[in-house]
């Protein structure tokens, strides 16, 4: 096995890689995913293009409108200590800290993590919830599609052969918006998701104005829990209600039998990590 | 096969060397540079192992390619002792016994630097989150801590 390794510094020059050498290239930004596969000889490319040298794709801060702006090879580690996010979310920086471990974080990037699209990642869930949208370039100009989007199944996603993901844009929250992050590690600490579950909510006059729920590590890709969301909307947020609006992200998650416990185990626990973030948001 | 020409430095030396571009940084460092104090684990990013740190931030050598580092600075264990003078963290480590079959040793010590270097006087959870990860099978992690706490008393 061998390759062509190529650092281009501005994004067109990947884009142009990217078509000059077809099936035959694959980006590379921190590499954590794209190097096991290529060790294990799951993907063979010819050509190997790298994300990082290209300073647009860096950094990370405050858009104009009060949201944030993650560039696409901000590692996890910039993130989780960007006092940005932190003044945005506390909630988004606890998801990003809860990657595996610091050496991972040092090196995996925002935007491989959406495009590699495992679902049981910790950052997608949340800036799910928070409404965010990743932009996308490619030859045919530049697009958006809400994170929620993004992932279609296991490991794959929307994203076209010769596109490339440049930031993750976090809208500014509505006033009085609270989130948090749970996540369910029974074995490890710096282990992937039994569940996890990304919660934003916005209480006005004692009721429920606005709730977002999206669970991970249950199911193809993250999950919104819409029908919980439903039964809270426009409700008093008491115990009781929290709890029936849980109860409902039993048949909303799909989760696999694997050694973190029975699908049936991770539905009960879907339930229970969904009633605590609740609770947790409307305790705070 | 074609082997490409690379500079790396690597414990404050610029090393030029010929390495396969599939070549892991684990690899290049054991195998083409000689440094074998960096260890072989799990080879999936999940033991901590093959710790080394790159411009002073602990990552996973096992997980880099050579040619993604550029000009940046390799440090790894073999990078820790000043001349016949160890670190502190090795003294403490030898001291606590922290270190038995000594096979997640030179991953700790890289871990445990990374940490003291920016945080001087850390508390018994800032250095398990920073070991987070590190496996070892033997000592049951807690003359590590004593290690390290040690180790910061002298740095
Ligand atoms: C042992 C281990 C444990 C882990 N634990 C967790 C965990 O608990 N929680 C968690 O959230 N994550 C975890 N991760 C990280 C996660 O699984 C991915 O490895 C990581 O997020 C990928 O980021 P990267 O920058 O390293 O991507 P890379 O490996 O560089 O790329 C991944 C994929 O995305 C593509 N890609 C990269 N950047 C772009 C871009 N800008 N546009 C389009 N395509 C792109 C690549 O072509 C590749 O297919 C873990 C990883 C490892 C190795
Ligand atoms: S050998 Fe690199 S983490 Fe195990
Ligand atoms: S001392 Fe043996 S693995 Fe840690």
């Amino acid at each position: 096995m061998t390759y062509d390794y190529h650092e281009p510094r501005e994004v067109a020059e990947a884009l142009h890689l990217l078509v000059k050498h077809g099936e035959d290239a694959h980006l590379i930004a921190g590499g954590t995913a794209t190097v096991l596969l290529l060790r294990q000889g799951l993907i063979r490319p010819g050509h190997v293009i790298s994300l990082r040298a290209i300073g647009a794709l860096s950094g990370i801060g405050r858009a104009p409108d009060g949201g944030l702006r993650i560039g696409a090879t901000a590692t996890h580690r910039q993130a989780e200590r960007s006092a940005d996010v932190r003044a945005l979310s506390p909630a988004l920086t606890n998801a990003f800290a809860s990657v595996a471990t610091v050496r991972i974080r040092n090196q995996a990037t925002v935007g491989g993590s959406l495009a590699h699209a495992d679902p049981a990642q910790d950052p997608p869930p949340m800036l799910a919830a928070l409404g965010a949208a990743v932009t996308i370039v490619s030859p045919r100009g530049a697009r958006s599609i809400a994170v929620e989007d993004l992932a279609v199944d296991h490991f794959t996603t929307t994203l076209a052969g010769d596109e490339i993901i440049t930031e993750v844009i976090v809208p500014p929250l509505a006033p009085g918006t609270r989130a948090t992050y749970v996540k369910f590690l029974p074995r490890t600490a710096d282990d992937y998701a039994t569940v996890s579950v990304a919660a934003a909510m916005r209480l006005a006059d004692g009721a429920v104005a606005d709730a977002r729920i999206v669970l991970g590590a249950v199911g193809p890709t993250p999950i919104r829990a819409r029908a919980a969301e439903a039964a809270l909307a426009g409700a008093k947020p008491s115990r009781e209600r929290l709890a029936q609006a849980a109860a409902l992200v039993r048949d909303e998650v799909d989760p696999l039998d694997d050694l973190r416990g029975s699908a049936e185990y991770k539905r009960e626990m879907a339930r229970v990590w969904t009633e605590r973030a609740l609770l947790a948001l409307v305790e705070a | 096969m074609t082997k490409e020409l690379l500079t790396l430095r690597v414990n404050g030396e610029a090393r030029t060397v010929a390495a396969e571009p599939h070549h892991t940084l684990l690899e290049v460092l054991r195998e083409e540079l000689g440094l074998t104090g960096t260890k072989h684990g799990c080879e999936l990013g999940e033991c901590g192992a093959c710790t080394v740190l790159v411009d002073g931030a602990p990552v996973l050598s096992c997980l880099t390619l050579p040619v993604a580092i550029g000009d940046a600075d390799v440090t790894t264990v073999e990078g820790l002792a000043r001349g016949a003078e160890l670190h502190p963290l090795q003294t403490a480590f030898a001291e606590e016994g922290a270190a038995q079959c000594g096979y997640c040793t030179p991953g700790m010590l890289m871990a445990a630097k990374a940490l003291l270097d920016e945080n001087g006087h850390p508390t018994r959870a800032e250095i398990a989150q920073a070991i987070s990860g590190n496996l070892c099978r033997c000592t049951g992690y807690t003359a590590i801590y004593e290690a390290v706490e040690k180790a910061a008393k002298s740095v």
